[in-house]
């Protein structure tokens, strides 16, 4: 494995493992201020004790994105110096903020974990609340970064020289916006899905049925809603990476050729040496549909851009395809949830539904990582869209792939680490939290 | 602007020596308990710690956010000569941050406890001595951004007698902090007296490191006797320091938590003052004599306006939240005890 490969190769993994964290991190304490929230109100045991079971598996989840993060800012500057050197100054303004962000939600963190029968009640609950609030602004605000490599804004590029440098418009550069939204929505819906998923399983198998049931209700309420808004901001997302990344966009949908009325392709295997796409399924003008609201608008190919300006295609248009594959299972299953929650009372009480959840427990997060793989991979060669090559990004020193291998195996052990620690958090459901007071849901 | 940014990075740390120092340093102190005591002292530890251990390891972050916002050129080559350092660095907190979390908040107490606490004291030592041979490395002359091969360029850019002892020092200090502040953190007298135990071990460690670090200096030529002993602050902050060392010894035989705290931190402040006065601004000095410095390699005038209005928003916000925070989870008679999680 060669240096290059190896630094993008760490750094995808790094990134590909602090996304799940800090989307459950960002999302789970949404969850919790509702079930807190119906405690506060009810009196019910059941909310307070699924509140306090949830908030067990978020300090694990949150201490984990946090070391992974501080990985992170590291990383940039050692595997890419040459990037950091430059942009740093430009793009470090949602960073500094992050940085505020990052430090609230972990002092908020500090009072709700550890405030319980120590503070007033209503001001514990709130504290709960800023953690999620600061997670969600910290996540909009390093997606903003990202959005700045894509959407380079803020300074003059002259000769190598990156002249009147404006920090606040690299902050607000074009992607911004479609990027953080649907990255947000996506958390919102992945977390849903895996905590909704899992509850349902124990849901199936009969234990402690009132407890998850609460918890599984409050989860897929929002998995459902995020479900069902995310193709409204994914069709914001492409029409803008059509504006803006041709190149990208061209090797989502593997579209080799400039043309008029462009179809929609959807799987198939892209063939890049003969520029076509075998297999795949096509919807006459489409694709110029949505890119331009006109079947028959024209749209760009891979032929408008030099070959050596080519993001790799396949690996770009896969990903593409599994994302949007999923978003659409993972709708539907929110339709029918829906559907259950205003018409159909007795679907929610039957198995099917519930079974369908415990399948789509991992969708939202596969879901997340494809769609990190088509904004990461679809950007390349570049590392900042149009300026700087990743090539020319990466570290001089070599053996990178030592590194490599080093994080491979210590992400690889926490992982495993994590899904081993959860499971007993399951497990104990019901010595834990399963008192008898909440089997009888009766307030006195 | 440019000195309310250079302000904020020594503050961060400072705070992280201070803070971050005395949470890693009660990971040394567990790894130096007898099996016997183990137990009660991870428990005291936990109880002063847990609360506010996210918040004190944030303070890194700040400090880097402003090394690469505000000064790319010192933290683009700190990436590269450090490399090594750095990501040793990296993979002790990784391993701290996830064994703490995972010692806490599993929900079965067994076996897998005794692999968690293993990790996570070894962290606590590793960690900090990385830190300290880092940041003995950005001042002593070795780092060769010219250097061709890899050993001169990647591994003696940071490996040298002096880096290690500064390390060492570190490692020591942080140790003693901790156990200076959970002298007041605990609830029996068996246990206090432990404490203050340990925190004179500590205490005779960092002396005896300190001399080591002046000794590798002078093998080495690094220029620290000048850098100490050369001007009038470097001499009133180590006097004040060795003043108050005697001034620590004598409130250790009192036991007096909040004396003892004051003159802990000051005692570190003042070494931090002294080893940071005399050569700033150039953070960094390189082989034959180059240097990197605060005033002249920082970033464009707006990048710095931005930057320093970011830092000044955030710590209206941050400071009074985490003093709460702080003040809220101070032992405060039985009270505190309540303070546990589930």
């Amino acid at each position: 494995m060669n240096d290059f490969l190896a630094a993008r190769s760490q750094m995808a993994l790094s990134l590909g493992f602090h996304i799940v964290f800090s989307c459950i991190g960002m999302v789970m304490p949404f969850f919790m201020a509702v079930a807190h929230y119906y405690y506060l109100k009810t009196g019910k045991d059941v909310y307070k004790n699924v509140t306090k079971a949830w908030s067990k598996g978020v300090a694990i989840f949150f201490a984990t994105g946090a070391v992974s993060g501080t990985v992170l800012s590291f990383e940039l500057g050692l595997l890419w110096p040459t990037f950091m050197k430059h942009a740093g100054p430009i793009f470090g303004m949602p960073f500094s903020l992050e940085g505020t962000a990052f430090f609230i939600e972990a002092i908020a963190l500090g009072f709700f974990l550890y405030g319980w029968n120590r503070f007033n009640r209503w001001f514990h609950w709130f504290t709960g609340v800023v953690v999620g609030v600061s997670g969600l602004v910290s996540g909009i605000l390093v997606v903003a970064a990202n959005a700045w490599m894509n959407s380079p804004a803020g300074f003059d590029y002259l000769n190598g020289e990156y002249l009147n440098i404006d920090p606040i418009k690299a902050m607000f550069n074009d992607a911004w916006f479609s990027q953080a939204l649907h990255m947000c929505i996506a958390a919102f819906a992945a977390t849903g899905f895996a905590v909704a998923g899992v509850h349902a399983l124990m849901i199936v198998r009969g234990s402690h049925v009132a407890f998850h049931t609460k918890a599984f209700r409050i989860a897929a309420v929002f998995a459902a809603a995020a479900a069902i808004l995310q193709p409204l901001s994914g069709d914001l997302s492409a029409k803008d990476v059509a504006h803006r990344q041709p190149a990208k966009l061209a090797a989502m949908e593997a579209h080799f050729h400039t043309e008029k009325g462009a179809p929609l392709i959807i799987g198939g295997i892209p063939d890049e040496k003969n520029k076509k796409v075998d297999y795949a399924v096509k919807i006459p003008g489409l694709l110029s549909f949505m890119v331009a609201e006109d079947f028959n608008a024209e749209v760009k190919g891979l032929d408008a851009i030099p070959e050596e300006n080519h993001p790799p295609v396949a690996v770009t248009h896969y990903a593409f395809q599994v994302m949007v594959g999923l978003g659409m299972i993972m709708l539907l299953i929110s339709v029918l949830y829906f559907i259950g929650l205003w018409k159909k009372k007795q679907w929610l009480e039957s198995k099917w539904l519930l079974k369908l959840f415990v399948i789509a427990t991992p969708l939202g997060f596969i879901a997340v990582e494809a769609g990190w793989t088509v904004t990461e991979v679809g950007r390349q060669p570049w590392i900042i869209n149009g300026i700087m090559r990743t090539a020319d990004a990466v570290t001089p020193m070599p053996g990178i792939n030592y590194s490599f291998y080093l994080f491979s195996a210590v992400y690889i052990s926490l992982a495993v680490i994590v899904t081993f620690m959860l499971y007993r958090q399951i497990k104990m459901v019901g010595k834990l939290y399963d008192t008898p007071s909440s089997t009888f849901l009766i307030n006195h | 602007m440019l000195y309310v940014i250079i302000c904020f990075l020594w503050a961060s740390i400072w705070l992280y020596l201070l803070l971050g120092g005395a949470d890693f340093g009660a990971g040394i102190l567990e790894l130096f308990t007898s099996q016997n005591n183990r137990a009660k002292t991870r428990d005291t530890m936990y109880q002063a710690i847990g609360p506010v251990w996210e918040a004190n390891h944030m303070w890194l972050i700040i400090a880097i956010v402003i090394l690469f916002v505000g000064f790319p050129a010192i933290y683009t080559t700190m990436s590269i000569n450090m490399h090594i350092p750095l990501t040793v660095l990296l993979l002790g907190i990784i391993a701290r941050g996830t064994a703490f979390a995972f010692r806490h908040y599993d929900a079965v107490v067994d076996d897998w406890q005794v692999v968690y606490n293993r990790i996570f004291t070894w962290s606590s030592l590793i960690t900090p001595l990385f830190l300290g041979i880092i940041a003995g490395s950005t001042v002593s002359g070795t780092i060769d951004t010219q250097a061709t091969n890899f050993l001169d360029a990647y591994v003696f850019s940071w490996l040298s007698w002096f880096s290690v002892t500064v390390g060492l020092f570190t490692v020591a200090i942080c140790a003693f902090l901790a156990a200076i502040y959970l002298i007041g953190e605990t609830d029996t007298e068996d246990e206090k007296r432990r404490f203050i135990q340990k925190a004179r071990t500590a205490n005779i460690a960092a002396v005896v490191f300190g001399a080591m670090v002046f000794i590798a200096a002078q093998v080495e030529n690094v220029p620290l006797v000048e850098w100490i002993f050369g001007n009038a602050v470097g001499i009133t902050a180590i006097a004040a320091a060795s003043i108050s060392l005697f001034l620590l010894w004598y409130w250790l035989q009192k036991g007096k938590t909040q004396i003892l705290r004051v003159l802990a931190g000051f005692q570190v402040t003042m070494i931090l003052i002294t080893t940071t006065y005399k050569h700033f601004p150039n953070i960094v000095i390189l082989k034959g004599g180059g240097y990197l410095s605060l005033m002249e390699h920082h970033g464009h005038q707006k990048t710095l306006q931005a930057l320093g209005m970011a830092l000044l928003l955030g710590s209206v916000f941050i400071l009074p939240a985490l003093f709460y925070l702080i003040y809220s989870f101070q032992k405060k008679g039985g009270a505190a005890h309540q303070g546990q999680p589930h």
